[in-house]
C-alpha cells in the first residue's frame, strides 16, 4: 500500500515540513562548512571504540532478561495456583510484582538501552565514547548497583507504592548520579562527533535520556522521613500526586521503551536490511510530533477518577493524536525493508527486527483505542491492560532487543557469525508462540472480565460478583503462564548461543538459504544505494 | 558536499548523508499518514469544543454538551434507582413472609439477594452456603439460630455476638476445659458420647459420658442433642458440623469452644436488602 503512494500526490504536509527541516531538521550550525571539511567514505574512528563496556552491558541484558522473564512466570503460576507464594512475605505476588516489572523494563530493557546507546553512537559519530572506558564503567556498574538495590528493597518490603517508581529515595538519588554521568556520556559524544549531521537514531536516544532524567526527578520528589531510614513521603498528594505518578508512567513507556527502542529500530533494521531508511522526512516529523504528543497522555490512566474531567479529556484526546506520530517509526522501519524482503527468509535475526514492528504498529493502535474513554471503561482494571503493555513488551520491546543482541555479539566479540542461526529461528518461532498465547488469553480475559464487571439482569441487578470473575481468569491464567514459559524457553535458546557464540565455536548446520555468513552488513556502505 | 544519490531499488533520491553506511532516502510524507493525522487532530479540536477541556487561570472550557463525569454517574444510578423504586417501596412495606409468599416479588427478591449474597456473604459462608469451617452451612435445613424468615432476618440484620449491636445473637458455650468444669477424662468421655449421638445412637445409651452430658449439655443441646435455636446451641444429631464432628474436634470445642463472630449487617445493608437477603439465605436451606 505504502510503495504505491507517488511523490505528487504528496502536497499536503511536506510545506509544513519544508519549515520543520530548516528548524530541526538541521541539529548543526553552520553544517555545510563542516561537511566540506570532512573526507567522506572514511568510516573508521579516530581512536578504538569503548567496546569492553558495551560487551558487558550485552551480558547484563542477557542476564537480567532472563531473570526478569523467570520471575514473570513466577508470579503468572502465582495467579493460577496462589501456594505457590510459598506462604512467605519475601515472595508473595505483591512482592515478586516490582521485582518482575523492573526487571524487564530496567534491568534487561535498560541494560540494552545503554548497550546499543553507546554503541551506535560511536560508530554514527565515529568518536570514541565522550568520558572513555573509566565513565562508562561507572555507568555500566553504577546501574547494576540501582537494580540490585530496587530489587533488594522491593523484596524486603521496601518501597513507595509508585507503579513503575517503586525505589525509595536513597535508591532514586543514585540512579539519578548515574543517570546524569549516563547523559554526558551520550551528549558529549555527539558534541564531539566527527560526522557533521546527528543520525536519528541518535535523537531519539537522546530524548529518551533526558526526558527520563526528568520524569525520574520530578515524580519521584519526596521527603525521607529520616536520612538513616528508608521510607519517604511523596511531595505531592491526592490527585495530584497520582497525575504526577501517571504523567511519569505514562512517559516511562513513551521515552523510555517506545523513543529508546526506536532508536535502536533506526540502527539496526537498515543496518541489517543493508537498505537505506525509508524517508528522512518522517522520520523528523514523527519524532517532534512524537515527543510534542507522547508528553500530554498520561492523564488516560485516569479516566473516571478524581482527577478533573478536562486533564481527562486532555489526555485522551492527545493520546488519539498520537496514533499517527507512533506509526511514523512503524513505517519508516517497514518501508526500509522494500528491496530488502528476501531477508525475512534468509535472516532470522531479521525476521525479531521486523516482527517487532509489526508488535510496535498494533500496540501504538490498541493504546489510543483504550484511551477512549468509552472504551476504557471497559479495559481499565482488567486483563485487557496486561495484554496490551505484554503485546508491546514482549513483542516490540524485547524482539527489537533480541535483534538488536543478535547483531551486536559477533560484532563485538569479533566472530564471523553467531554459533547457530537456526537456533536464532527457534527463539523465534518459540517466543513468538509465546506472544501469541500470552496475548490471546489476555485480551479474551480482560474483554470477559469487564463485561462481567458490567452484566446486569432483568431487575438491574449486577449479575457476577467479584469472586465469579476471578474465578472465571484461571484457565487464561494457565494459557498466559505457558506463553510465558515459552517466552523463557526463547531467552534460554539465546543465552545459549550468545555463550558457544563468545566462546568462538560454529554450529555446524544447515545454512538459511541464500543466507551469507549472516554478518555480511558490517560496517560497510548499503550496498543497495549506487552512486548516481 | 551532501550528494544525493539515487536509490535503483525504489528510484527514489537519497538525502546525501551517511553514518556508519545507514543512509537515507528523501521520500516524502506518505499522504494517508498525514491525512489521517489531521483527521485525528480535528477529531480532538472537535472533542475539546464538545467537551471540559482547556483550562484557564482560574476555570476552564466546560464543553457545549454540559458533560461533567460526576453528573454522568449520578444519572446513571438514578435511572438505576428509578428502575428499582417500584419494587424497593413494595419489599419495604412487606413482611419477609409476604414477599416469599408473593410470586413476583419473591422472584426479584431472590434476584436481588442472590446478588447480595455474593458481594457479601459468600466470602464466609461460601458460593451457594456451601459454607466452610467455622462458618456455618446455610444449604442445609440445620439453623443455629432458627430456620423461620423471621430468625433468618434477625440473624442477618444484628449478627452474632457482634459487639457494637445491642440485640446481637450473644450466647457463648461454656469453657468447659478451660474453667475446669471437667477434666481431661470427662472431656474424652463426653466427646465418645456425642460422636455416637449421630454415628451410632444404639449404642449410646451405654456409654460413660451419657451422665456427663446429662448434667452438663442438656441444657442447651437438648436430651437427644437436637440442639436449641433459642440459645443458639447446634444440633449434634447431624452430619454438618460447624467446627468438626471428629472426637478430637468435639473435644476442642468442649474444651475450649471457638465462638463465632458474624457482622451486624444493619448496620450497613439497607432494609430492603436485607429482606431480599431473608428470602435467599430461606430458600438455600429448603425453604422450609
Amino acid at each position: 500500500m505504502w510503495g504505491r503512494l507517488r511523490p505528487e500526490f504528496d502536497l499536503i504536509g511536506n510545506d509544513a515540513v519544508r519549515f520543520f527541516l530548516k528548524v530541526f531538521g538541521e541539529p548543526v550550525a553552520g553544517g555545510d562548512m563542516i561537511q566540506t571539511t570532512m573526507a567522506r567514505g572514511n568510516h573508521a574512528p579516530s581512536e578504538p571504540y569503548v567496546d569492553s563496556v558495551v560487551r558487558k552491558f550485552v551480558l547484563a541484558a542477557t542476564f537480567w532478561g532472563i531473570v526478569g522473564f523467570l520471575v514473570g512466570i513466577v508470579i503468572a503460576w502465582q495467579l493460577v495456583f496462589p501456594a505457590l507464594n510459598l506462604d512467605l512475605e519475601w515472595t508473595t505476588f505483591g512482592r515478586l510484582r516490582p521485582v518482575h516489572t523492573s526487571a524487564v523494563i530496567f534491568a534487561f530493557g535498560g541494560n540494552v538501552l545503554l548497550a546499543t546507546t553507546m554503541f551506535v553512537v560511536q560508530r554514527t559519530c565515529r568518536v570514541r565514547l565522550f568520558g572513555g572506558e573509566a565513565l562508562a564503567n561507572f555507568v555500566f556498574w553504577g546501574y547494576q548497583l540501582f537494580i540490585v538495590m530496587a530489587a533488594l528493597g522491593y523484596v524486603l518490603g521496601i518501597t513507595q507504592g509508585r507503579e513503575y517508581a517503586e525505589p525509595e529515595w536513597y535508591v532514586d538519588l543514585w540512579l539519578t548520579v548515574v543517570w546524569l554521568a549516563y547523559l554526558a556520556i551520550f551528549l558529549g559524544t555527539l558534541l564531539k562527533r566527527r560526522e557533521p549531521h546527528i543520525y536519528v537514531a541518535n535523537w531519539f536516544f537522546l530524548a529518551f535520556i533526558i526526558t527520563i532524567a526528568v520524569l525520574h526527578v520530578g515524580n519521584n520528589l519526596a521527603v525521607p522521613v529520616s536520612f538513616t531510614g528508608a521510607k519517604s513521603y511523596s511531595l505531592y498528594s491526592g490527585v495530584q500526586d497520582a497525575l504526577t505518578q501517571w504523567w511519569y508512567g505514562h512517559n516511562a513507556v513513551g521515552f523510555f521503551l517506545t523513543a529508546g527502542f526506536l532508536g535502536i529500530m533506526y540502527y539496526f533494521v537498515p543496518k541489517r536490511a543493508e537498505r537505506p531508511v525509508y524517508s528522512y522526512r518522517l522520520s523528523i516529523v514523527h519524532f517532534w510530533a512524537l515527543l510534542f504528543l507522547y508528553i500530554w497522555a498520561g492523564p488516560h490512566h485516569l479516566h473516571y477518577t478524581a482527577l478533573l474531567d478536562w486533564t481527562q479529556t486532555l489526555g485522551m484526546t492527545f493520546s488519539i493524536m498520537l496514533w499517527m506520530p507512533s506509526w511514523g517509526g512503524m513505517i519508516n522501519g517497514i518501508m526500509t525493508l522494500s528491496g530488502a524482503w528476501e531477508k525475512l527468509r534468509t535472516d532470522p535475526v531479521m525476521r525479531f527486527l521486523v516482527t517487532s514492528i509489526a508488535f510496535y504498529g498494533m500496540s501504538t493502535f490498541e493504546g489510543p483505542l483504550m484511551s477512549i474513554k468509552s472504551v476504557n471503561a471497559l479495559s481499565h482494571y482488567t486483563d485487557w491492560g496486561i495484554g496490551h503493555v505484554h503485546s508491546g513488551a514482549l513483542g516490540w520491546v524485547a524482539f527489537v532487543s533480541f535483534g538488536a543482541l543478535y547483531h551486536l555479539v559477533p560484532v563485538l566479540w569479533q566472530r564471523s557469525r553467531l554459533y547457530s542461526m537456526r537456533l536464532v529461528g527457534y527463539h523465534f518461532w518459540i517466543a513468538t508462540l509465546g506472544i501469541v498465547l500470552y496475548i490471546t488469553s489476555m485480551w479474551i480475559s480482560g474483554i470477559m472480565q469487564g463485561l462481567m464487571w458490567r452484566a446486569y439482569d432483568q431487575y438491574g441487578f449486577l449479575q457476577y460478583s467479584f469472586i465469579e470473575t476471578v474465578k472465571a481468569m484461571k484457565p487464561y491464567y494457565f494459557m498466559r503462564a505457558s506463553g510465558g514459559v515459552l517466552f523463557l524457553i526463547g531467552a534460554l535458546i539465546m543465552a545459549y548461543n550468545f555463550y558457544r557464540t563468545i566462546k568462538g565455536d560454529l554450529r555446524e548446520e544447515q545454512p538459511y538459504e541464500g543466507a551469507g555468513t549472516g554478518q555480511a552488513n558490517m560496517a560497510k556502505p548499503a550496498s543497495a544505494v549506487a552512486a548516481r | 558536499m551532501a550528494m544525493a544519490e539515487r536509490d535503483p531499488v525504489s528510484g527514489k533520491n537519497t538525502t546525501g548523508h551517511e553514518w556508519d553506511g545507514i543512509k537515507e532516502l528523501n521520500s516524502p510524507l506518505p499522504r494517508w499518514w498525514v491525512i489521517v493525522f489531521y483527521l485525528t487532530v480535528a477529531w480532538a479540536v472537535g472533542y475539546w469544543i464538545a467537551y471540559p477541556s482547556w483550562p484557564t487561570l482560574h476555570t476552564y472550557a466546560k464543553g457545549v454538551l454540559g458533560y461533567t463525569s460526576r453528573g454522568e454517574v449520578a444519572q446513571d444510578i438514578a435511572k438505576a434507582k428509578l428502575a428499582q423504586a417500584g419494587w424497593m417501596a413494595k419489599l419495604k412495606t412487606a413482611t419477609v413472609e409476604q414477599i416469599n409468599t408473593n410470586p413476583e416479588l419473591r422472584e426479584y427478591a431472590m434476584a436481588g439477594g442472590a446478588v447480595a449474597f455474593r458481594e457479601n456473604c459468600a466470602p464466609c459462608h461460601q458460593q451457594g452456603g456451601a459454607g466452610a469451617y467455622g462458618f456455618p452451612r446455610l444449604a442445609a435445613d440445620r439453623w443455629i439460630w432458627g430456620g423461620a424468615l423471621a430468625q433468618i432476618q434477625t440473624t442477618i440484620t444484628h449478627g452474632s455476638r457482634w459487639a457494637a449491636d445491642p440485640e446481637t445473637h450473644r450466647m457463648d458455650m461454656p469453657r468447659f476445659g478451660d474453667d475446669k468444669v471437667l477434666n481431661e477424662d470427662q472431656i474424652s468421655k463426653v466427646a465418645d458420647y456425642v460422636v455416637a449421638l449421630y454415628k451410632a445412637p444404639d449404642t449410646a445409651n451405654t456409654l460413660p459420658g451419657k451422665a456427663i452430658f446429662a448434667e452438663h449439655c442438656v441444657a442447651c443441646h437438648g436430651e437427644k442433642g437436637v440442639g436449641n435455636t433459642e440459645v443458639g446451641a447446634p444440633s449434634l444429631k447431624t452430619a454438618v458440623w460447624l467446627y468438626s464432628g471428629t472426637k478430637e474436634g468435639i473435644m476442642a470445642q468442649v474444651h475450649s469452644p471457638k465462638m463465632g463472630v458474624m457482622p451486624a449487617w444493619g448496620a450497613k445493608l439497607d432494609e430492603a436488602v436485607i429482606k431480599e437477603l431473608t428470602v435467599y439465605v430461606h430458600s438455600l436451606g429448603g425453604g422450609r
